[in-house]
């Protein structure tokens, strides 16, 4: 069995309001110092079999298609 | 004959009691759809209702997207045949599908927004706001959490050039919409996507107003005006 991470990140230009609640947040709680928050998602991807580049390439497209949305998000894979 | 408007019920879909009402207090008749039924019912037109599809689990109207119904309905959206109407959640759903461009992006102010909101209509050619005069000021129902509509510059440019704004936030956008923009429309008109809930603003008694009814008013004068291709008809 494989294992594929796909980290999903809002696009920089795009405003994270979560983010800035959590900015918001380490203030209040002596967090020091914290300029900026970003928040994003992380995918565990399981995979039965061995991961050759066409199943590696099959979860690319996953991501792009369902996991991510190209329009505001940019995705990373790696295998773990 | 009367018209016949499709209102999809996804799991978590909260408002398509209120578009199927709404269609009939225009004088359509309304048609339940099944998210699990690639069947449209040979219906004349859709509405994409408003809630919380699929939990909005992932993004809202990300799962949506590839429910059975969705195989019929994008084609025939994408054609320009079929006229669609998403609301809230099914606006996100028509971005999410690339029948519209931009995405719906957390409300700016991180608060979930429920107020009667006031819109400016200015595209009015489209088949959903034909009823309406140009610059037209309307009080509709704004509930949302995820409302602010993003998208590339290019994108915006394109929009506003080529008159695809539907509506626009009076005043400052409430949610953080980009150039105010609470609706957007197709190149061919027929599809359109709205934050704000028309479908609540159609009767003196539940509504702050009856501006909404406009938008299921147009779309019968676009049905009669023409003639309509009706969707997955066999």
């Amino acid at each position: 069995m494989a294992r594929v991470v796909v980290d999903v990140m809002l696009k920089p230009e795009i405003l994270d309001p979560q983010g800035q609640a959590i900015v918001g947040a380490c203030g209040r709680l002596g967090f020091e110092g914290v300029t900026q928050v970003r928040q994003g998602k992380r995918f565990e991807v399981e995979i039965e079999g061995e991961l050759d580049d066409a199943r590696l390439a099959d979860v690319r497209r996953l991501a792009e298609t369902l996991l991510a949305n190209p329009v505001i998000e940019d995705f990373e894979l790696r295998v773990e | 004959m009367t018209a016949r408007v499709g209102v999809v019920t996804f799991p978590g879909s909260l408002d398509d009691r209120d578009a199927a009402r709404a269609v009939r207090i225009s004088g359509a008749e309304p048609v339940s759809l099944w998210h699990g039924d690639a069947d449209l019912k040979g219906v004349d037109a859709v509405v994409l209702p408003g809630g919380f599809s699929y939990g909005d689990y992932l993004r809202c109207g990300a799962i949506a997207r590839f429910a059975p119904i969705m195989s019929e309905l994008v084609p025939a959206a994408r054609s320009g045949a079929l006229p669609v109407l998403g609301i809230c959640n099914g606006f996100q759903i028509l971005c999410e599908s690339h029948l519209l461009p931009g995405a719906l992006t957390r409300n700016s102010s991180r608060h979930f927004i429920c107020r009667d909101q006031t819109l400016r209509i200015e595209a009015t050619t489209t088949a959903w706001t034909n009823g309406y005069a140009p610059g037209q000021e309307v009080v509709i129902p704004l509930k949302s959490g995820e409302g602010s509509y993003v998208a590339e510059a290019a994108t915006l440019d394109e929009l506003e050039r080529d008159g695809r704004i539907v509506a626009r936030y009076v005043g400052t956008a409430p949610n953080g919409s980009q150039r105010g923009i609470a609706g957007i429309t197709n190149e061919h008109g027929n599809v359109v996507g709205l934050m704000p809930h028309p479908e609540h603003a159609v009767e003196a008694l539940t509504g702050p107003s009856v501006d909404g009814l406009g938008f299921f008013t147009s779309l019968l004068s676009h049905l009669a005006s023409g003639s309509p291709v009706g969707a997955g008809a066999r």
